[in-house]
């Protein structure tokens, strides 16, 4: 059984208890503990299920490569699942549940699946659920979606308990990795006077120094660790994190550091997580490296563990695996795991060396201390089921006679180690295949470059390929003085510090146990342990076909998992490298992608989230919405009232008394939101006759005009009143979501096309309140108000005034989009709410009714007048929707015209604008298709139009609605079908769109 | 993610703060152009694996439209310049050929060194 030691651990606090809870059991650790040495140290070695066969998982490693310990991590609003044990730290009161698993994690019926192995190989999925095509609705999906996902998605309901935030930061030297190399490159980058952060993803400094042990400067390596962070800290231009990982590495020196502030204290004050934005103009990478499993059969059984991190389990946390442990290695390394294990008073029965000439000065220290050591030999099989029991030894060179069994309870293995370089790797950096050390490593002469075409990147220490605690200082203090230089500081003559080196035996590449292992044997050799792909799956892959490495992994799904094969990555592709008769550098790696390891959403978003996912603007009149229980509706980033229900009122009610009291007495609308541009300057007047459609600079001083404002590729792109302030000035009215569209539109080509013109675009739209006094009594209200005189004689429909309005500096547009006589008049927005009030008070009388954006849009529908983003998609030009009569003939040119011209924009079978009318007086649906007769290429019922927008109106008590229809005004009368969604059709007929006074009466008067 | 020198205001500028405007130097078309020289204007663009032209706004920033010369594979940045140009100046020329001796785009071609 695995348990806690009486003694060592020199990460853990034994005076604190913690306890926690795993699947309800009540289990106590230590402060310092991880979540996996608490459980190990509770005996549970079996951890969670694997994703295919359901087979039974246990701890692998003791960090962030760990495949298999993922567990459901807190409760309620603090859930989340899929959290590596290895790498969260133990915390009191902490809350665990395992994985993938029906019914429970000891008797789970998923694991049937295991017995049907053989029938579930790779690319299974794509061999079975390919046909009968029927099944997929009722019989595949269901089963996919049955059996996929990996942990339990907090409920839907809950929201996250917790703050995350976005911390920027900029330096010239950045340090990934706080281990020994990382360490000595911050303190060799540092002392030149550059800044520099140094970003370390576990809580402590050291990295792997202090277990695997080692002497630097005739002092022990944890002293040296001690005095490198006390002369960092000492240093004012150096910035040190612990708990921070380097997450990706991007164009340019970007950089993401994934700092997990409280994940060890929840609950605590402050964010949870802290998503770093960093811009360094250079990066060391001093990530250390990952050992490597070893490829035989029953290597997954719980208890079968990587050689460091049961090294580390003894030496970190005091927790052993087992009481008697076989060691099996391909390089000296492991010895070290052997020693440390004897050193813990626990029993290692034999080390299985797989070298026939076995392993250097290590084996002598451990033979010394009495280990039987075989040298040639190598598993045949792991017996136990969830878990090890015992070892069948072989001869690696054979085919796996069992020339011995072996009682045990853990397996330490070794394959060797890779260097960590998916951050070298992500921008670009390119790897060479080191053949001694049967490793890839990072190729300093392809590096990734910046900006300056220079490499930005540098990786040092065992990143770098460098395992001697010498190489590694030696090597890390030139990378910290190289990229201080290269960011224009200068090194002192100061030389790395001398360390003890000790001689190893070279390792011998080991990538399938025995070497001739049969198929049975090879179809219990796991690749990947999360997702369940084995020896036998890539071979199997190999020989259907596939070649590349990126479509092996797609369709084996080897590194696919959480954990994006750090473990399995390096194995699998020796595998396929031997089944296609090429060496393992022709084959290549899959790509490395960030994160390295799984971030947070909640720490992407940051504080983007609720209120503040995205700027909420408000209209100086918003309070007195808000007050009056307006609901509220976005319209681009605007918030503005859909209508001004009263209590009692459905939201329909509301929308129709709101029309009937407009169009019977005085209706009033906050249009503070309509963009609003000044164009101003000696040649605004051709620059306006470009950007608009009409003719803009023909429209006289004090008047307004109706303006369609297309794209270059002809498509309506907004619309609004220009009025004519002065001679050399316009005011363009833009759509509500469009001012910034449409500034950005006319600023492009002012700066890009016409620079020398010589005008200047402001954009006013927030200086402005701007109300619509609408309906019979508009004139009359204003009139009451005092000042600017508004009778018919002085402002005609079409002109803009201006002067004061109860006092108030007022410029008033006799504009309507109801219908109605109507006015907009725009205040400094400061005013805007004491101009409102006076209108509301004046209004009384009668019965002055504030309208929301429904009833501007059916009063607009009445009138058959056309809204941005209803008639138009982006696909639809002006003439479609019979607004020629707003497109200048007399013009050479503006934006869209030729594109106007181009063979399909002039085509006849373009859909027009109609007005439709339901036989009925039913509403037609939103979005709904006109069919007609038979079916397309596609086999889809033919269409010949389509509702654009479609209204109850309460002025006509019927449904109301514009199209877009093939022919359309050359079909007036037609009565065409419109399916429901339910299956059920309507009728509409083909009618003018102007429903509502059509001569203009109304507004004239 | 890029960082850009803005000419107008100055700064090295992050990607966030900037909007990508396509392909720069365009010759705009529009009534009187044939159909094939209006189809080219707005949709035949260049998709080089290298040396490029290119329009960039520093949109959270000064507002201004700018040109920026670099190599699309790389991500190197040769220099940035006006907007107000229908053509590379000689010094951003001459930067590119210094470091990709006998580049060429469209119509445009540096020495061989």
């Amino acid at each position: 059984m695995s348990t806690r030691l009486a003694t060592g651990g020199r990460l853990i606090d034994r005076s604190r208890l913690q306890s926690f809870t795993f699947n309800g059991a009540r289990m106590t650790g230590f402060a310092g503990d991880t979540l996996a040495s608490a459980l190990l140290a509770n005996d549970r070695m079996m951890l969670g299920r694997s994703f295919k066969y359901h087979r039974p998982r246990g701890l692998v490693a003791s960090g962030a490569e760990e495949p298999n310990a993922l567990v459901g991590l807190g409760h309620g609003a603090r859930f989340e699942p899929n959290q590596r044990a290895t790498t969260t730290e133990l915390f009191d009161g902490a809350q665990m549940i395992s994985q993938n698993h029906w019914p429970s994690l000891e008797y789970d019926i998923g694991a049937v699946n295991q017995a049907f192995a053989r029938f579930l190989p790779a690319g299974f999925y794509y061999k079975m659920f390919l046909f009968p095509r029927v099944f997929w609705k009722h019989v595949y999906e269901p089963f996919v979606r049955q059996s996929a996902g990996l942990g339990k998605a907090p409920d839907a309901e809950t929201r996250d308990a917790d703050t995350y935030e976005h911390f920027y930061a900029y330096t010239d030297v950045l340090v990934i990795g706080g281990g020994v190399a990382g360490l000595q490159a911050a303190l060799a980058a540092g002392r030149t006077g550059a800044r520099v952060l140094l970003i370390e993803q576990t809580p402590h400094w050291g990295g792997r120094a202090p277990v695997d042990g080692g002497e630097v400067a005739d002092q022990p390596v944890d002293d040296f660790v001690n005095q490198c962070v006390a002369d960092l800290e000492a240093m004012p231009n150096v910035t040190l994190r612990t708990r921070c990982m380097g997450a990706g590495v991007y164009d340019h020196g970007y950089v993401l550091g994934y700092e997990r502030i409280s994940d060890h204290a929840p609950g605590m004050d402050g964010p949870r997580h802290r998503l770093w934005r960093i811009r360094a103009r250079q990066v060391v990478t001093a990530t250390g490296a990952i050992e490597r499993p070893l490829s035989f059969a029953g290597n997954d059984v719980p208890g079968v563990m990587l050689a460091s991190g049961l090294r580390d389990y003894v030496v970190n946390w005091g927790v052993s695996a087992g009481d008697r442990t076989v060691v099996v290695t391909n390089n000296d390394d492991a010895y070290r795991t052997a020693i440390a294990l004897r050193h813990a008073g626990l029993e290692v029965p034999v080390i299985l060396d797989a070298r026939a000439a076995g392993g250097g000065a290590l084996a002598d220290a451990a033979r010394e201390l009495g280990i039987r050591v075989e040298n040639g030999k190598g598993i045949a099989r792991v017996t136990g089921s969830k878990r090890v029991t015992g070892v069948a030894i072989c001869a690696q060179a054979g085919e796996g006679a069992v020339l011995e069994e072996v009682p045990c309870d853990a397996v330490a293995m070794s394959g060797g180690w890779s260097p960590v370089v998916h951050l070298w790797s992500h921008c670009g950096g390119k790897l060479t295949w080191d053949e001694g050390s049967a490793m890839f490593r990072p190729d300093a002469d392809r590096a990734p470059t910046g900006h300056d075409g220079a490499p930005f990147v540098t990786a040092c220490g065992a990143a770098n390929g460098e395992f001697d605690l010498a190489a590694i200082l030696k090597d890390a203090h030139a990378a910290g003085q190289a990229a201080a230089r290269a960011t224009g500081h200068k090194p002192g003559r100061k030389a790395a510090p001398k360390a003890q080196a000790g001689e190893e035996a070279p390792l011998e590449p080991v990538w399938l146990m025995p070497q001739g292992a049969g198929i049975k044997l090879r179809m219990k050799a796991w690749l990947d342990y999360q997702n369940d792909v084995k020896v036998s799956d890539v071979q199997l892959a190999a020989r259907e076909g596939y070649e590349s490495v990126e479509h092996t992994k797609r369709y084996t799904t080897l590194g696919m998992a959480t954990d994006q094969g750090k473990l399995s990555n390096i194995n699998g592709l020796a595998i396929l490298s031997d089944a296609l008769g090429q060496p393992i550098p022709q084959t290549g790696t899959t790509t490395f992608r960030p994160p390295y390891t799984p971030i947070s959403f909640g720490a992407i978003a940051g504080e983007a989230r609720g209120p503040l996912f995205q700027p909420i603007r408000r209209t100086p009149i918003h309070d007195w919405h808000e007050a009056q229980g307006a609901y509220m509706e976005p319209v681009g980033q605007w918030q503005r009232p859909y209508c001004f229900p009263q209590p009692g009122e459905s939201h329909d009610d509301a929308v129709a008394r709101e029309i009937r009291a407009t169009r019977d007495s005085l209706g009033l609308l906050d249009a503070s939101t309509l963009g609003k541009l000044i164009v101003k300057g000696p040649d605004a007047g051709r620059f306006m006759d470009m950007m608009y459609t009409n003719m803009m600079s023909t429209l006289a001083v004090g008047k307004c005009r109706y303006g369609l404002m297309c794209s270059e590729n002809g498509f309506l792109m907004d619309d609004g009143v220009v009025a004519r302030l002065s001679d050399d000035t316009w005011l363009c009215h833009t759509t509500t979501g469009g001012a910034e569209r449409v500034h950005a539109h006319m600023e492009e080509f002012l700066q890009t096309e016409w620079w020398d013109w010589q005008v200047y675009v402001v954009n006013v739209t927030e200086q402005y309140a701007q109300f619509g006094v609408v309906g019979p009594n508009a004139r009359k209200v204003l009139e009451k108000l005092g000042g600017v005189d508004v009778s018919k004689e002085a402002l005609a429909f079409m002109q803009w005034t201006e002067g004061t309005l109860a006092g108030v500096d007022s410029r008033i547009f006799r504009i309507s989009f109801s219908g109605e006589l109507s006015y907009e008049i725009a205040v400094p927005a400061s005013m805007g709410r004491a101009f409102w009030d006076r209108l509301l008070t004046a209004g009384k009388e009668y019965g002055v009714t504030p309208y929301g954006t429904e009833a501007l849009h059916v009063m607009r529908a009445e009138k058959g007048f056309i809204m941005i983003g209803d008639e138009t998609d982006g696909t639809v030009i002006p003439q479609d929707l019979g607004l020629n009569w707003a497109i200048s003939k007399k013009k050479d040119d503006y934006i869209g015209k030729r594109a106007q011209a181009r063979s399909h924009m002039v085509d006849p079978d373009r859909w027009k604008l109609v007005g439709l009318e339901t036989l009925d007086g039913s509403v037609l649906p939103d979005g709904a298709y006109a069919v007609g007769e038979g079916v397309n290429a596609n086999g889809q019922r033919v269409v010949q139009g389509r509702v654009t927008s479609t209204y109850h109106s309460p002025t006509l008590d019927r449904g109301i609605a514009m199209g877009l229809v093939l022919h359309g005004p050359d079909r007036m009368g037609e009565v065409l079908e419109f399916p429901r969604l339910d299956g059920s059709v309507v009728q509409a007929r083909l009618v003018d769109q102007v429903w509502y006074d059509k001569d203009g009466d109304k507004q004239n008067v | 993610m890029l960082i850009l020198h803005c000419p107008y205001c100055g700064v090295m500028a992050d990607e966030t703060e900037l909007h990508g405007g396509g392909e720069a130097h365009l010759t705009r078309h529009g009534p009187g152009s044939s159909d094939e020289e209006f189809h080219d204007y707005l949709f035949a663009k260049e998709n080089p694996r290298g040396v490029h032209f290119e329009r960039w706004r520093h949109v959270n920033g000064c507002g201004k439209w700018f040109h920026a010369a670099r190599d699309t594979a790389t991500l190197e940045v040769f220099g940035t310049y006006s907007a107000q140009t229908t053509e590379p100046p000689q010094a951003i020329r001459d930067a590119i050929t210094a470091r990709r001796p006998g580049w060429t785009w469209r119509h445009l071609a540096g020495s061989a060194k």
